[in-house]
């Protein structure tokens, strides 16, 4: 693959593929009911405090 | 018994063969870290020898399996010590060479001891020793705590400890040598890179193999950052050494690379290594140890994600922000530019996460030192990823490049966003892994924020003072179009500030003496007697009920 048509890959398909991984990736976390989940995941860290006194 | 004998046989044929390498060797440098090696083999061979328990096997007794119900915790104690014995020689290191640079004479007219070789050994002691030692031992503790799962592989994970302090002792003796491959922060030459990539795979799959085994269905935020940051510095450490060594028995090698592509991939491998090891790695710790020390959760967890990613897809394209103005093509050096920019908010983003993790605990920086590191070093991180953006800027950089703006820039976030947030960890962490109540003493604590604070702005202050004259007297032009100042008077107009930035390296590396003491007195099992950082308020006149008057109005 030459310098130009690598060049012209990365700055169309190339960006459209990662643009759209990116979007993906944070629309995610906005689905429906991921609050509740990230609240939980949030508090996971100190479940050990709570576990045996 | 067979095992024993394989593994003292197997360091037995290391050192033999390091021993012929070393005898056959094409330069002084290679031979000495043959030496090394053989050496480490020894202490290896004699340890398996010594360590093993031949009353036991006689009797056919097979070693108990290691209990799953406790933590394993040896390496990262080890760890913490590691961390502490690395900074303090990587800051003692950093504030000789400041003296050089205000004092030449210190350079004491011996190759071993010139800036250019001294200088390597600060910035990967403070990097990649203090810096990837925090790194290792917080990740091991971090992972095993979040996975509620004792650490995969126990032997590999030691291996990596000790494999990784091998090659900081190879990187840093070959650098007072001259053996270098000449690529800022990825100096080491070809056999100590691919003795890291070794003991990088093995740390990704101890890392890997928790995760894997953990009871916790979530996989917690700060594992992805740690994560990220081992993932992409195999990637990074691979491609950026590739090379081809002239002998196998000599220390110098070629790039694979050559000219502007060196560079670029020099480049991409430098602002990443900043990315994934000094933001990803540190970012990890942040969001895991702020909350626990703050006792609240983070601010926002979606949040956290959100700068994961955004992180993530933004930081690998920044790298051309260090060639502006070389031969690198333009729409290069532009895209390098443009993503930096756009950095700027997933940083802050991370930032204001960390901080509002604080929301509503505000006072707890007034009575917790720990806390007001935490703080800091956010306050910092926050401070140099806008420095960074802005003077990716081309217009900027045209004045920033080359000087030493660019030196402040990197300690305001060495300093003070990897070097708080690494001091507050280990407080944290030395109280709970050697089992004390406390940490000997809270006001230590203190002492070492406010001596590394005053340290960081002295350091910061003058190199903006020094970076921006420098930059403005070398672009001054006189009426008749020549320069108006020679190189050597701008270098003579740096003096005082380069005495001010040692006085300030001087108050970090106190402030880190004094974190010495306080851990050697907490791991020693001593407790200060001190004033506690914080009284409750209590004023005797004031409480009680007023007599005399009734407290309600009746309503009519």
């Amino acid at each position: 693959m030459s310098y130009e048509a690598l060049r012209h890959f990365a700055d169309s398909w190339g960006l459209l593929f990662l643009g759209i991984i990116f979007l993906t990736m944070i629309g995610w976390t906005f689905r429906p009911g991921s609050g509740r989940k990230h609240e939980e995941a949030a508090h996971m860290i100190f479940e050990e405090d709570h576990e045996d006194g | 018994m067979d095992t024993l004998l394989l593994k003292a046989g197997g360091w037995l044929a290391i050192v033999f063969f390091a021993f012929i390498a070393m005898v056959l060797a094409a330069d002084a440098g290679f031979a000495v870290h043959m030496a090394i090696i053989a050496l480490a083999a020894g202490i290896a061979l004699w340890v398996t020898i010594n360590k093993a328990d031949y009353a036991a096997i006689g009797r056919g007794i097979l070693k108990a399996p290691a209990d799953p119900g406790i933590y394993d915790d040896d390496p990262i104690r080890w760890g913490v010590i590691a961390t502490i014995f690395w900074g303090i020689a990587g800051f003692l290191v950093g504030l000789i060479i400041a003296l050089q640079l205000a004092f030449p004479v210190l350079n004491l007219n011996f190759e071993y001891t010139t800036f250019g070789r001294l200088r390597p050994l600060h910035t990967s002691a403070v990097i990649f020793a203090f810096g990837g030692n925090a790194l290792i031992a917080t990740s091991y503790y971090v992972v095993q705590r979040t996975c509620r799962a004792r650490l995969a592989f126990p032997g590999l994970a030691r291996f990596v400890f000790w494999g990784y302090q091998l090659f900081i002792v190879l990187a840093a003796t070959g650098y007072l040598m001259g053996v270098t491959q000449s690529k800022e922060y990825a100096e080491p030459e070809w056999y100590v890179d691919l003795w890291l990539t070794i003991v990088w795979l093995c740390y990704a799959a101890v890392f890997i193999g928790t995760i894997v085994r953990r009871s916790e269905p979530h996989i917690y935020v700060a594992n992805w950052f740690y994560l990220s940051f081992i993932l992409t510095i195999a990637m990074l450490h691979v491609v950026n050494g590739l090379s081809m060594p002239v002998s196998l028995l000599g220390s110098k090698s070629y790039a694979a690379f050559a000219g502007v592509q060196d560079a670029l991939t020099q480049w991409w491998y430098g602002h990443n290594a900043v990315g994934f090891f000094l933001t990803a790695g540190f970012l990890a710790m942040m969001y895991y140890f702020v909350p626990k020390q703050a006792e609240r959760p983070v601010y926002s967890y979606r949040l956290s994600i959100i700068h994961f990613w955004s992180l993530i897809f933004l930081y690998i394209w920044a790298g051309p922000h260090h060639l502006h103005y070389t031969a690198l093509p333009d729409w290069a050096q532009t895209l390098g530019m443009v993503f930096s920019v756009v950095l700027w908010m997933p940083s802050w983003g991370g930032m204001i996460n960390g901080l509002m993790t604080l929301n509503g605990a505000w006072d707890k920086i007034r009575t917790d030192p720990i806390i007001r590191m935490m703080v800091l070093a956010l306050a910092f991180y926050g401070m140099s990823t806008f420095e960074g953006p802005m003077m990716s800027i081309k217009a900027v950089n045209s004045l920033s490049h080359y000087t030493d703006w660019t030196i402040g820039h990197v300690h305001s976030g060495a300093l003070g966003w990897n070097g708080m947030i690494t001091f507050a960890c280990l407080y944290y962490l030395v109280p709970r892994l050697w089992g004390k109540e406390r940490l000997y003493s809270l006001r230590m604590v203190n002492w070492h924020f406010w001596l590394a604070t005053l340290g960081i702005v002295l350091y910061a202050a003058s190199m903006w003072v020094a970076g921006i004259m420098q930059g403005l007297m070398w672009r001054e032009y006189g009426d008749d179009g020549y320069l108006v100042y020679a190189f050597s008077e701008v270098v003579s107009a740096m003096l005082p500030m380069y005495i001010i930035r040692a006085a300030g390296g001087l108050l970090y590396l106190a402030g880190a003496i004094v974190l010495v003491y306080n851990v050697w007195m907490t791991i020693a099992g001593k407790q200060r007697e001190e004033k506690p950082m914080t009284e409750t308020p209590y004023d005797e006149a004031a409480d009680k009920p007023i007599v005399g008057k009734p407290a309600i109005e009746p309503a009519e």
